[in-house]
């Protein structure tokens, strides 16, 4: 090991993990913010409502993420009507289409475990709402949503630690994250153990730090279970 | 639509096929071994299987494979140079996806393993051992066969993560069907068609996963009541 070598790329690795940071968390809030409808829609009675929302989830989980970043990053350029748009100086951004693609790819998994906690409340929880006289929004905000957001809590802190290993991706399209510093240290220096280990140990200290606050998220808002 | 290029395409997803094939078969083998590990006596094997599993889950595939890919080409090089060879050796990309790939599902099937041997109650194997068998025929016997319907559901997720991991073995220059819809895309300059083609095939090969995995274990829980 030169430790050296590690020493002095260290400001590099230190940027890559704010860049981490950005793309997990922008990606994270814009994916639970629009999951949270699309869930109650996927568990409506309603066809028209949830039929596309099972596609959604579906074709998103069923193909990798790179896929996904590459038709947004590459792909969008094919068509002029895109380049030629006000949106293209965002679409050509890396940082545009990663987050857009991380965010999508996110917001399905956390619809489809938003959807399993949805369907897990007490059907006499809601019959007793329904018969204090509140209407269907109203049943949402304060008996469905509070409780089903609570129970998805562990679910959730699995998907949070897979997404922030897939922000990994973003070293693809140029952008220096964490494995982006490892991956430019590497084509610097031909040290690959002293790079790709270096960043290894960010992001498990980075899982770790997940793991250990979505443990107090669950003590704070799951204590009823302990 | 394709310019011509779906031949191409379905050569590269044959290639796709075979490096998760192969990173599955891996993965099992490491994967029984780090649950029986983790399962195990020994403080040392369970020291070593818990840490496996922790590392292996906490660390981005992207980073793992190309510390294989880089890391792996600058030891073999080293040990050849050592044994007093001069040349150069290159590591082949298949071999270090498929290793790459094993070794990180191995974590991720160990898991479901523990999980599923944990759930078949233990006078079972209690009971093999009072007619006399041996550990071996107990696992052969009794503790395997259950194993695969209670281990099924978790199998299954994650050979489809698996499947769409295999996509990032293009990075590292492999010419499966993500590298193939690259060139393609660069040659006619339609990312967006091809891109959208491999995206399909992976949803093909999801689907049909799926539904060959459901009726496996249909298959393996025949001998089960299901309540209503």
């Amino acid at each position: 090991m030169n430790l050296e070598a590690i020493w002095e790329a260290l400001p590099s690795f230190l940027e890559g993990l704010q860049v981490t940071a950005i793309l997990l968390l922008a990606s994270l809030a814009i994916g639970l913010v629009a999951a949270v409808p699309l869930a109650l829609a996927r568990r409506s009675p309603r066809p028209w409502l949830s039929r596309p929302v099972w596609l959604f989830t579906y074709v998103i989980r069923g193909t990798p993420m790179l896929v996904q970043l590459f038709l947004i990053y590459y792909g969008l350029a094919q068509f002029e009507a895109v380049r030629e748009s006000v949106a293209w100086p965002w679409l050509s951004s890396a940082w545009f289409c990663a987050i857009a693609a991380f965010a999508l790819n996110t917001c399905a998994y956390t619809t489809e475990i938003l959807a399993g906690s949805i369907e897990a409340t007490p059907a006499g929880e809601v019959e007793a709402a329904r018969a204090l006289g509140m209407g269907t929004a109203t049943v949402m905000r304060r008996i469905l949503l509070p409780s089903a957001l609570r129970r998805a809590i562990p679910a959730y802190s699995n998907e949070a630690i897979m997404m922030l290993q897939g922000t990994s991706l973003a070293s693809i399209v140029t952008l220096l994250d964490l494995t982006g510093a490892a991956r430019e240290m590497n084509s610097r220096t031909y040290l690959p153990f002293e790079a790709f280990i270096t960043a290894a140990v960010f992001y498990l200290a980075l899982t770790f730090a997940l793991v250990a606050l979505f443990h107090r998220a669950e003590r704070r808002w799951l204590a009823h279970q302990r | 639509m394709l310019h011509g290029y779906a031949g191409n395409l379905l050569e590269g997803t044959g290639l796709t096929l075979a490096v998760a094939g192969a990173s599955l078969a891996i993965a099992c083998v490491l994967g029984l071994a780090a649950a029986g590990a983790k399962l195990s006596k020994s403080r040392l094997a369970r020291g070593v299987g818990t840490a496996y599993t922790t590392v292996i889950r906490g660390v981005p595939d992207l980073v793992l494979m190309l510390l294989v890919f880089y890391g792996g080409q600058m030891a073999v090089n080293e040990i050849a140079a050592r044994l007093g060879y001069d040349g150069f050796l290159d590591i082949d990309p298949f071999v270090a996806g498929v290793a790459t790939i094993g070794f990180i599902f191995g974590a991720y099937l160990a898991e479901t393993f523990r999980g599923a041997i944990l759930a078949i109650p233990p006078g079972q194997r209690e009971a093999g051992i009072a007619y006399g068998m041996g550990r071996l025929q107990v696992l052969l016997r009794i503790t395997l066969p259950q194993m695969v319907r209670l281990a099924l559901p978790g199998f299954t997720n994650n050979w489809l993560v698996l499947v769409k991991s295999t996509a990032l073995v293009s990075v590292i220059g492999l010419n499966d069907m993500m590298q193939r819809a690259g060139q393609a895309a660069g040659a006619t300059r339609e990312p967006f068609t091809f891109y959208l083609a491999a995206g399909a095939i992976y949803l093909a090969i999801t689907t049909v996963s799926l539904v060959a995995l459901k009726s496996l274990e249909k298959r393996y829980s025949l001998g089960v009541r299901r309540a209503a």
